[in-house]
């Protein structure tokens, strides 16, 4: 069983450098399987070149998907970050 | 033998210690096939955690000198050295292509750098690019076993040597290592060469050639004095050195008395001794050397140091520690000037043929008003925590001051109807850099409250002469007649309205200019803040009215030469 939610980004600058790190900071605490899905590529979103090269702008719908025992955590400790970055929501 | 150099006296003091180069190493290397990866892929991890455990400590130095923010591009780097997929294909290259670590680190990063470089419409991605390279750079270092220097991890008393030094570098340096340097190319006014004098370490800029003279642990003298470096001297020569350190700290000691004296001249004419700063950290530098004024707060600093522009809330923080810091003095800030030489990576500018006679300073800011009131409204909101003054750059004619001063007054009015407490006695001037403003500074004067001099700019477009263009640069002559005269005129202009005029370029805190200025009434003189204390004590013992007889005879001269020499015989 996997866990999903779609995300909208605003942040004007969109995922750029300094909110990619965080995200992906946050998603490097858990062992699950965490993707990144945008116009239908989806990368790990521990990697940080991954998450860059998708050059996810403002007003993108991305797809955060993870698999593993900390699934439920790990989504909403994104999510979190999301929203406290005012990155997405 | 002892070797000498001769470069630009760039920063007063005397130091002596071991040369640490600040250059890059060789990091060239040959694609080779290897026969066991997996001693190869060790080889690859020791140098990622060398490389992490490097970046950890630039990190936190970085952090402590300059802020989280700044920071976050070394925590961006300690990322890109976690990534599991970049690690991952690197590793993968090893073990199914059988090459070396050097080749398939620099393969894989490659492909990443040039997916970044293509997505040319996000400059962000494209600074990545930039951000990949770094790493790369330090892996590679310490596979080869060679070192990538940084100012952060130098952790015994060194003279830096380097062609020259960018601003993260200048922030990097800890005083209590870091007892002077030298550089290849500068000027006096160089970034390198303004940050020796907040920093108070001594400094030659302009050698020409350091870098390839010196090598790393040789001993070096910096005389910041008189801009002459000696590699690997006697004892003899060293012992002479100790001697002048020693007398160069007993004359800084005698300044410090006057730390909290009046800037006052022998007949008894007080004037105001200010400083040139460019974050609000530089308030204390210029509180502990006696400034009763900020009469420029460069705020490009904001702008430059950051991945985008500054929201009014950062800037108001910054602009509110700054006019604090001050305790009631006046703060000058000049707005945005951005353009010329200074450019910002979120902001791209079109190019331009004479970017200095182009789009720049308040030009951009009368055009992107979105920029300049988020500045304005800051500046506002900051001025009730003391005594804040603005100036705008690079105004040329009468309708671009109005329209400036126009938006502010609107900003202003918005801020108070919306409730938010604007201080009511804000003084707006204006920059004097462009000679046709110099030309109209009567009419000019009875819009601006003050003006402030800019002799770097105002020399520089009078001369028509590009101060860093070694072939004309003996044209950027602040003591010819030409620019005295102006400077003449927009000083009386001034008085003639019952305004002030103040200097905050380089010529303020000249040692030959200040009598001059001095003699013709200049009411403001903001210099590096290591400067005061000694124009001070120059003040002391001048006369007035002796000065403005010296400033008229200087104003009929026919060259700057002759103008020194009578300075020179002046004051002898």
């Amino acid at each position: 069983m996997a866990k999903e939610q779609q995300f909208h980004v605003i942040a004007e600058t969109g995922i750029h450098a300094r909110p990619a790190t965080l995200l992906v900071q946050a998603a490097s605490k858990f062992n699950s399987d965490i993707t990144l899905t945008y116009n239908e590529k989806a990368v790990n979103l521990k990697s940080i070149m991954g998450v860059m090269s998708l050059g996810v702008g403002q007003n993108a719908d991305v797809t955060i998907k993870a698999e593993g025992a900390d699934e439920e955590d790990a989504i909403a400790a994104i999510a979190d970050t999301m929203a406290k970055e005012g990155l997405a929501e | 033998m002892t070797k000498m150099l001769k470069g630009i006296a760039a920063s007063d003091g005397i130091a002596a210690a071991k040369a640490y180069m600040l250059v890059q190493p060789d990091l060239s290397f040959s694609k080779a096939s290897i026969d066991n990866p997996e001693t190869e892929i060790k080889r690859l991890e020791a140098s990622l955690e060398a490389s992490k455990k490097e970046l950890e400590i630039i990190k936190a130095k970085a952090t402590e000198n300059l802020g989280a923010d700044e920071a976050g591009v070394f925590e961006a780097h300690l990322t890109i050295l976690s990534d599991p997929e970049l690690i991952g294909q690197i590793k993968e290259k090893i073990t199914s292509e059988k090459i070396n670590a050097e080749a398939a680190l620099k393969n894989v990063t490659d492909m990443f750098i040039s997916m970044f470089e293509a997505m040319t419409d996000n400059v962000y991605m494209q600074e990545r690019a930039g951000d990949v390279r770094d790493v790369t750079k330090r892996v590679l270092s310490h596979l080869l076993g060679v070192t990538l220097p940084n100012p952060a991890l130098i952790n015994e008393e060194v003279v830096i040597v380097a062609h020259d030094l960018t601003p993260s570098d200048t922030a990097q340096l800890d005083r209590k290592y870091v007892k002077g340097f030298i550089t290849d190319i500068g000027g006096r006014t160089s970034h390198s060469a303004i940050m020796s004098r907040t920093l108070e370490i001594a400094a030659i800029v302009g050698s020409g050639n350091a870098t390839s003279e010196i090598k790393d642990g040789d001993q070096v003298i910096i005389d910041g004095i008189e801009g002459n470096a000696l590699v690997n001297p006697s004892k003899a020569e060293l012992a002479d050195y100790a001697q002048k350190a020693a007398d160069f700290a007993a004359q800084k000691a005698e300044w410090k008395l006057l730390k909290n004296a009046k800037s006052v001249t022998a007949d008894g004419k007080i004037v105001t001794l200010a400083a040139n700063i460019g974050t609000p950290d530089d308030v204390l530098g210029a509180v502990d050397n006696g400034a009763e004024a900020v009469g420029l707060f460069r705020s490009e600093f904001l702008y430059m140091n950051s991945a985008e522009l500054p929201t009014e809330d950062e800037q108001f923080e910054a602009y509110k520690k700054a006019i604090e810091g001050m305790n009631g003095k006046q703060v000058v800030v000049r707005t945005m000037d951005i353009g010329g030489d200074k450019k910002l990576p979120y902001l791209p500018l079109p190019e331009e043929e004479n970017p200095f006679l182009g789009y720049r300073a308040i030009r951009i800011s009368l055009d992107r008003q979105d920029i300049f009131r988020t500045q304005l409204r800051a500046l506002l909101r900051a001025s009730s925590f003391g005594r804040l003054a603005i100036m705008f750059p690079m105004i040329a004619t009468v309708n671009e001051f109005k329209q400036a001063k126009a938006i502010f007054e609107e900003e202003k009015a918005k801020l108070i109807a919306d409730g938010t407490k604007v201080s009511d006695d804000i003084e707006v001037g204006m920059m004097m850099e462009i000679p046709a403003a110099a030309m109209i500074a009567d009419k000019l004067a009875k819009y601006a409250d003050f003006f402030s001099i800019g002799t770097n700019d105002l020399i520089g477009y009078t001369m028509a002469a590009d101060r860093g263009n070694e072939r004309v640069s003996y044209l950027y002559q602040p003591y010819n007649p030409s620019i005295l005269r102006l400077v003449k005129q927009i000083i009386d202009a001034s008085h003639a309205e019952g305004k002030w005029t103040g200097m905050c370029g380089e010529m303020a805190g000249d040692q030959i200019a200040v009598p001059l200025l001095a003699g013709m009434g200049l009411d403001e003189f903001s210099m590096s803040a290591t400067s005061i204390l000694k124009t001070r004590s120059l003040m002391k013992k001048l006369d007035t009215s002796k000065m403005k007889d010296l400033a008229d005879a200087a104003l009929d001269c026919e060259t700057a030469e002759e103008v020194t020499a009578l300075v020179e015989k002046y004051t002898k």
